[in-house]
């Protein structure tokens, strides 16, 4: 089966007079049609980059400086050739978004103009990439709020009148108006209570399930994607440190960042842990020391992690494959067997 | 100090040519009249020296009366920056007081400075102004200046009190009351350091909006004719028929000189908003990348893209060319 | 089977918080009315009473809308309570005018949620901090050596370098540390912290709480945790009180609550919280609370009559709709506002 997106090799960088930086450094990242990809990091790591790069909507001074995107999708290749965004000029992009890709952005409630009615956002959406007549659009629109569950008497409502969570689905409703192949999350659930949250993302999986779209779920919060991704990439001053099938991720975490991660979260079952979280903070981009970006804040750092290169091996190695999703991780040094469970030193 | 050099650094080129203008004529203001061979006011009798074109004797000719135009016209740009710029400081430090405390304070207070702004909006200047100079005939150009002042300041105040508005119910605000700080200091240190940009902005725009009423009002003679301002050299030369009578050098220099200025204001503005942001000053990126000029509305541009190709223009008009996606497009290919 | 029997003064709790110091502050009864113009009034805060302990935290729990970002804002002198009294070691407080408001403020300190708008961008963070030592350490001639303990008391060191950045310089965690020192230099015996991690990352999350933690046993701070993740509830305070619609609908040592939740409501959000050690279980899952209230959620309020969480419970019947139950003892130190304790308790299909 062939995927529906293929990021290879992508690198992104921000020119600066002091010296560019790289926000993201030669990523490869798969999705497959149907599939839930988490994309997990905290502020900075350059996941949002990521996404925003590979659809070319960063302005300047952002510049991709490696890499390609291909996107397999039938309506534009016919089962041919897939096209690569990187290459393509503004119209061919133009007419990708929205009907191939869409994009629900950070802070999508704020998104949304306020002094449209909701009606009028969305038939501003669906005038620009659909071509149907005026009643179309209309009964589209409702229809669309239907599939996210909000009655239809809120088309005629502004946003302010809607709460949080309400906005957020106006939004993937847009998002999902021309029948999108991929849609791409940019941490829709952030400013959401924990109820509303759990809402939107059991919305988000019936809908995936009902129309067979593939998700690319960006978020600093790990714990959401355990539950929802089929599989997590795991992503650190702008390189990816571990990926796999999300169970693989949460039973035995490969590289020491993950390990960190899944132990900073307060949990509510099981017995009250003392946590530890991983102490530090970030790199500057600016000024990439040699080797993994890890080290400074790694329990597991030895003087070799300074000649890492940062490709992505089989975790346990050749033999240890597990079925078609393999669990890759960038650290060398540090197996699941060999990190212990609980605080890092 | 460096503080300063690196906002000229940052500063797009038009406000640097606005800054640099603008200086030239700060700089005429002051040492100008010193520099003035002539008494403006002193006549000439010699008839060949009426209406003369420029010569080495008038470097700008003389008007009818015999009056060397460049001596007017150096002394005319510092009273009408005098001028202007006064009524800037006034009507801007006047519009900041009302804007803030009136946005602020809400409530009854509002209503009050609001009432008042809206009336002072539509007092007609033209009509202020006759009767101030009927009071004040010979006090020089105070008459426009109170006039100028008294009725340039609402604007400025409806502008500040709506970003007054937005910033008051900043958390940083409340958080300053948190600390128990008092109300005076937290509108005078928290929320106007937040509006520099726009006062200063509001500043340039006063200034620029008194040089243009002045020169507009002395031109119908609605102005103290012993002084000499640019708007009255233009006054008297419309009024002896400089125009018809194809006397360039008369109002043509004062008028460059009122057109300069305003544009250097102009200019200068565009580069304010940096002034008051720090984070603005930190973000100015180059929007030129390997070479091509690439505009906010462009995909992101690929490195590999930017060298294999034409530039921006090329590619933009080539686009059109091209027939729809349906075209196959090989992988990682070849635009032509 | 016999009915309970109908209380209506809430019930008296013995606070799992009071094990850890004095009394630090009461509120009693506290109610906060807001008028919506056109006779619309919000009923934003119903009779809520508990107590805050120095060297304890006690968590408030519960949505937006729960009511539980104004009953900080009324314990910090931001509002003014509609009725009820809030008293401080003891004598209830009064902060009309400013000096009295001062005062309080010497003794009571907010911290801010939104780490990107609590700090004034145009103000190094030496003058953010400089202020409140000016202002509420008045014996002090040395700010700089003030303002460098207090920035060495959050963490952020060499206090040198941090002394002269500006917000926009800093990260999310570094700014939220800003404003607990800026807090802590009034040197309070009581913080309330409204969603003091919401906004940053869930990897930083930890440390702040653990920050936060250290400085409540150093300075013996009388905390109040607000929060919408129960979780971290569990991990950090002593005491957690759980609101919903302005009410507080359960209250008990942290524990006892997030294991053993007794009212359907926090029921519903220990379930609806990502659990990372099962995974898609409420994604899949046949919990009836969680289905009912989750299909609900963002769609409905609060209940206008009778208890506020009837229109999504699961549990509701026209006693609920008819009557608003108060605070039941269900053991000495917990409580729970529910006419069906009894059939919430028991386990899920």
């Amino acid at each position: 089966m062939r995927p529906i997106l293929e990021i290879s090799d992508l690198s992104v960088a921000y020119r600066a007079e002091g010296g560019d930086v790289r926000a993201v450094e030669h990523v490869d990242l798969t999705l497959n049609p149907g599939e839930v990809v988490g994309l997990c990091g905290e502020s900075g790591s350059g996941k949002s980059t990521l996404a925003y790069g590979a659809t070319r909507l960063l302005r300047p001074p952002a510049l991709v400086t490696s890499g390609s995107v291909r996107y397999y999708g039938n309506r534009i290749t016919h089962g041919g050739d897939p096209v690569d965004l990187l290459t393509m000029t503004h119209r061919e992009l133009h007419a990708m978004r929205w009907r191939e890709i869409a994009i629900v952005f950070q802070s999508a409630m704020n998104a949304l103009n306020p002094v449209l009615r909701v009606q009028d956002q969305i038939l501003d959406a669906v005038h620009a990439h659909l071509s149907m007549s005026k009643q179309e659009a209309r009964e589209k629109a409702a229809g669309l709020l239907d599939l996210v569950g909000i009655p239809r008497g809120r088309l005629r409502a502004y946003p302010h009148e809607l709460s949080g969570g309400m906005r957020q689905r106006v939004m993937i409703a847009m998002a999902l108006a021309a029948d999108p192949e991929v849609v791409i999350m940019d941490e829709p659930t952030t400013a959401l209570d924990v109820v509303v949250q759990r809402d939107i993302l059991s919305q988000i999986v019936e809908l995936k399930e009902r129309l067979g779209f593939a998700v690319l779920f960006i978020t600093h919060d790990l714990s959401l994607l355990l539950e929802l991704a089929d599989r997590i990439a795991v992503m650190y001053a702008g390189r990816l440190l571990e990926t796999g099938a999300s169970g693989d991720i949460m039973r035995e975490p490969a590289h020491p960042y993950t390990r960190g991660l899944l132990n900073s979260f307060p949990s509510l079952r099981g017995p009250r842990r003392d946590l530890a979280g991983i102490p530090g903070s970030p790199p500057d981009l600016r000024d990439p020391l040699p080797g993994c970006p890890f080290i400074p804040r790694c329990g597991f750092a030895v003087p070799a992690c300074e000649a890492v290169d940062m490709t992505l091996e089989m975790v346990g190695g050749v033999k240890a494959v597990k079925g078609p999703i393999g669990h890759l991780t960038a650290c060398p040094i540090v197996t699941p067997e060999m990190s212990q469970e609980g605080v890092l030193s | 100090m460096s503080a300063v050099r690196d906002v000229w650094r940052n500063l797009p080129l038009k406000a640097k040519i606005g800054t640099v203008l603008f200086a030239m004529f700060v700089l005429a203001a002051i040492i100008g009249p010193e520099l003035a061979p002539y008494d403006p006011s002193y006549q000439n009798p010699d008839p060949a020296l009426l209406m003369a074109q420029p010569s080495a004797r008038h470097l700008l000719g003389t008007t009818q009366t015999g009056q060397d135009v460049l001596s007017q016209v150096l002394v005319g740009i510092r009273q009408t920056m005098l001028l202007a710029i006064v009524v800037g400081v006034f009507a801007t430090a006047v519009s900041v007081i009302v804007g803030v405390t009136s946005a602020f304070l809400g409530g009854v207070w509002d209503e009050l400075l609001s009432l008042v702004s809206n009336v002072f909006l539509v007092i007609p200047a033209l009509p202020l102004l006759v009767l101030l100079l009927g009071y004040l005939s010979g006090k020089g150009q105070w008459p426009t200046i109170i006039v100028l002042s008294v009725l340039g300041w609402p604007w400025g105040a409806r502008v500040v009190r709506a970003q007054t508005l937005m910033i008051r119910n900043r958390d940083f605000v409340a958080a300053s009351r948190e600390s128990g700080e008092r109300t005076w200091r937290i509108l005078a240190f928290e929320i106007i350091p937040n509006e520099v940009s726009l006062i200063a902005a509001s500043f340039v725009n006063t200034v620029l909006y008194a040089i243009g009423a002045s020169v507009a009002l002395a031109f119908v003679g609605l102005t103290d004719l012993n002084s000499w301002s640019l708007g009255t050299i233009l006054f008297w030369a419309q009024s002896n028929q400089a125009l018809t009578l194809g006397a360039w050098w008369w109002f043509v220099p004062p008028g460059l000189a009122v057109a300069l200025i305003g544009t250097s204001l102009v200019l200068l503005n565009s580069g304010i908003d940096e002034l008051g942001s720090p984070r603005l000053r930190a973000s100015r990126g180059a929007a030129k990348i390997a070479g091509h000029k690439i505009w906010g509305t462009d995909p992101t541009p690929v490195l590999a893209q930017l060298t294999a190709d034409r530039s921006g223009i090329g590619e933009f008009l080539h686009s059109f060319s091209r027939d729809s996606l349906l075209d196959k497009t090989p992988a990682g290919g070849d635009l032509r | 089977m016999s009915e309970p029997v109908i209380v209506s003064e809430p019930a008296v709790v013995e606070s799992a918080a009071a094990a850890r110091g004095p009394l630090a502050m009461e509120a009693v009864g506290l109610n906060k009315v807001f008028k919506l113009g056109r006779s619309q009034v919000l009923h934003a805060v119903r009779d809520v009473s508990f107590n805050l302990y120095q060297g304890a935290v006690v968590a408030l729990v519960g949505e937006s809308g729960s009511g539980k970002s104004t009953v900080a804002k009324l314990l910090a002198g931001q509002e003014r309570p509609s009725s009820g009294v809030i008293k401080l070691e003891g004598n209830a407080v009064n902060v009309r005018g400013d000096r009295a408001f001062r005062q309080y403020k010497s003794q009571v300190q907010y911290v801010f949620q939104d780490p990107f708008s609590s700090l004034n961008p145009v103000h190094t963070v030496g003058y953010t901090l400089t202020r409140p030592v000016k202002l509420h350490q008045q014996e002090v001639t040395d700010h700089e050596k003030a303002v460098t303990a207090l920035l060495e008391q959050v963490r952020l060191t060499p206090a040198k370098q941090f002394v002269v950045k500006y917000p926009h310089e800093l990260s999310g965690g570094q700014r939220q540390r800003v404003s607990f020192a800026r807090a802590l230099a009034a040197r309070p015996t009581v913080l309330l912290a409204d969603e003091p991690v919401s906004m940053l990352d869930v990897s930083i999350r930890l440390e702040m709480l653990n920050l936060l933690d250290d400085l409540r046993a150093r300075l013996s701070l009388a905390l109040l945790y607000i929060t919408h993740d129960i979780a971290s509830a569990r991990y950090f305070a002593d005491e957690v009180l759980v609101m919903y619609g302005g009410q507080i609908v359960e209250r008990g040592p942290a524990e006892d609550v997030t294991q053993r939740p007794a009212h359907p409501y926090t029921q519903l959000l220990i379930a609806s919280a990502p659990d990372p050690d099962n995974l898609g279980s409420v994604l899949k899952s046949g919990n009836v609370a969680v289905k009912t209230g989750a299909e609900k959620a963002g769609n409905i309020g609060p209940a206008a009559t009778g208890c506020p969480f009837n229109n999504r419970c699961p549990f509701a019947d026209d006693k609920c709709k008819r009557e608003n139950p108060a605070l039941q003892l269900v053991t000495p130190d917990r409580a729970a506002a529910c006419w069906h304790l009894d059939v919430a308790a028991a386990p899920q299909a």
